[in-house]
């Protein structure tokens, strides 16, 4: 496997991408809180901030649709919100049968339910965003200058830096299963799925070993390599000029967005 | 398909922000205490040791295994991590594999990370390691029965605390939310303790100098035996009192103020969980202007260090 098989940077020209990541991580979690904080059925700042964030999408080059077409990785989630529908007071919509109970949906009932698709669809969109204008490396460093402590990062660099090996780790296990689990067409093969979780849990094992082994030689070679237990950068990062504004700017438009859903 | 969400993550969207925070409050006081108890006891060696054991946690939620029809078990590994690297390198390196797992696959929001760290990465931990904990130094067999049902339980916290943080925020009926996370979870759970039982007994006869009293896994102090069992209890006692009588909980909450009215609100213009505990007082008034304030504030400065910025240039 490459070693970028789980980035999703997208390495385009442009002004998004040149941001510091600083900002962009800053915008998104202020967009995200604004989000959550927006009341039920504020629709027009629901359009308002969609529309700020194809205009992001515009902005970076990498087409309007372009957050939309993974926006859907939060939908299963859904399900738990599912129950809101039924269990707001509120004018009756509709009535079903489930099994041996009624069910009757209320208008307030639906409206804070599609408030909430809404909300998640648009942070996920905004996640999104962030990932693929920003390299991971960049957005650790920009985690560990808004304070993030250096060892928590150094973890998460680790496991991004090694992710990638460990996994084709676990595709040689997974093919060594494959290989030894033969099974005639039309019968049933294999034990109990008692036995399945302990040869899952056997696995899980042997990886662990090996990712602990691994670790070792990791860091003996990091050692001769000088490692004084930091990890150093190349890339300045420095806020320029055209940040704070950029900065200052997006946070009115949210701060706006705000304030019209709430007339 | 590279990567499979699990069921616990909470995206952005269904958690209402005084829930958030506070969950991001308890999140960051404990990695807190974390960090320094880390630093304190672990050379830097420690650290790509923790990091590949973040990418193993990963990694390792890939072995699946078929179930049923289709559907197949995975880890979540929690437990798993804080018995065999110690309870406070375990919450560090759930906390890593959550924050990637959010950052880059969108598998649980940004706001919402400080809740699924408590949930996945703070409660298993604190459930899996305290009991296991408890019985450090019996028998083989006594520690991985342990383990198992502090595996099973480990899961089942996440679930419940999860279905608590989503009916606080107002997303989920609690009478609904409890017995069908529960009881799914109680499923997943089985898969979970079945696999940590396997992956430790493995380790127990391969290397079981990782395991022993000397090893980081035996570090953890005594006060993780409470903090496990307290959390056991409020499973065990919590659970069966949630699901068979939603409404005392739900009183319990308004009494202490917890819950204002968050299920009544929406036909209102400012609905009065806008801000969070204060209601449609004048506090609420002077908190929203205080957030205007602040809003100004942060924009003024910024103004003034682009300025800055451009004369030093």
């Amino acid at each position: 496997m490459h070693a970028d098989a789980f980035d999703r940077y997208h390495d385009k020209e442009s002004f998004i991408h040149r941001l510091d990541p600083r900002v962009k991580t800053i915008v998104t979690v202020v967009f995200i809180v604004s989000n959550a904080l927006l009341p039920d059925g504020a629709w027009l700042a629901f359009v308002l901030a969609w529309v700020f964030l194809l205009s992001v999408n515009l902005l970076s080059k990498l087409g309007l649709i372009y957050t939309f077409k993974r926006s859907f990785v939060a939908l299963p989630f859904a399900l738990v919100a599912i129950t809101v529908l039924v269990s707001i007071p509120g004018n009756p919509v509709a009535s079903f049968r489930f099994l041996m109970w009624d069910f009757t949906i209320t208008d307030a009932g639906l409206l804070r339910f599609v408030s909430i698709l809404i909300r998640s669809w648009l942070s996920v969109q905004m996640a999104i965003m962030l990932v693929a204008v920003t390299r991971f490396p960049d957005l650790i460093h920009a985690l560990e200058h808004l304070r993030v402590p250096a060892i928590l990062t150094t973890i998460i660099a680790f496991l991004y830096r090694y992710l990638f090996v460990l996994v084709d780790e676990v595709y040689r296990l997974l093919r060594a299963r494959e290989s030894r689990s033969a099974a005639a067409s039309g019968q049933r093969s294999g034990g109990s799925v008692l036995w399945r979780a302990k040869v899952a849990g056997n696995m899980a094992g042997q990886l662990f070993l090996r990712s602990y082994e691994r670790s070792d030689r990791i860091y003996n070679a990091m050692l001769s390599r000088g490692y004084v237990g930091h990890l150093y950068t190349l890339n300045p990062h420095e806020m320029k000029s055209s940040d704070y504004l950029v900065t200052a700017f997006a946070i009115v438009l949210i701060f706006v967005m705000q304030i019209i859903g709430r007339l | 398909m590279l990567y499979s969400p699990a069921p616990l993550h909470i995206p952005d969207g269904f958690l209402n922000v005084a829930v958030s925070i506070i969950c991001w409050v308890i999140t960051v006081i404990t990695l807190g205490v974390a960090i320094s108890k880390t630093n304190k006891s672990l050379g830097e060696r420690q650290v790509p040791l923790m990091g590949v054991m973040a990418a193993f946690i990963f990694a390792a939620q890939m072995i699946n295994y078929p179930v049923l029809g289709g559907t197949s078990g995975h880890l979540l590994g929690g437990a798993l991590a804080a018995i065999t690297l110690g309870p406070w390198a375990g919450v560090l390196v759930m906390t890593a594999v959550i924050t990637v797992q959010g950052l880059l696959f969108q598998d649980g929001g940004l706001l919402a990370m400080g809740a699924n760290i408590l949930n996945m990465g703070l409660l298993t931990a604190g459930v899996g390691y305290g009991l296991y904990r408890s019985v450090l130094g019996k028998s083989r067999k006594t520690q991985l029965v342990v383990a198992g049902i502090a595996a099973w339980l480990s899961v089942m916290a996440g679930a419940l605390a999860t279905s608590l943080q989503l009916w606080l925020s107002g997303t989920s009926d609690l009478r609904l939310v409890i017995p069908a996370m529960l009881s799914v979870h109680a499923l997943i759970g089985l898969g979970e303790a079945a696999v940590t039982v396997a992956a430790l007994g493995f380790i127990f006869r391969t290397r079981p100098d990782l395991l022993d009293e000397k090893s980081a896994s035996a570090q953890g102090s005594r006060g993780w035996v409470v903090a496990g069992i307290l959390i056991t209890l409020a499973v065990v006692l919590l659970s069966p009192f949630a699901s068979a009588d939603p409404d005392g909980l739900e009183r319990v909450a308004i009494n202490i103020g917890f819950i204002n009215n968050s299920q009544s609100a929406p036909f209102e213009l400012i609905p009065d969980y806008a801000i969070p505990f204060l209601g449609e007082t004048s506090i609420s008034t002077i908190a929203a202007g205080a957030v205007g304030v602040l809003v100004v504030l942060a924009v003024a400065f910024l103004v003034g260090r682009s300025l800055q910025q451009k004369r030093a240039n």
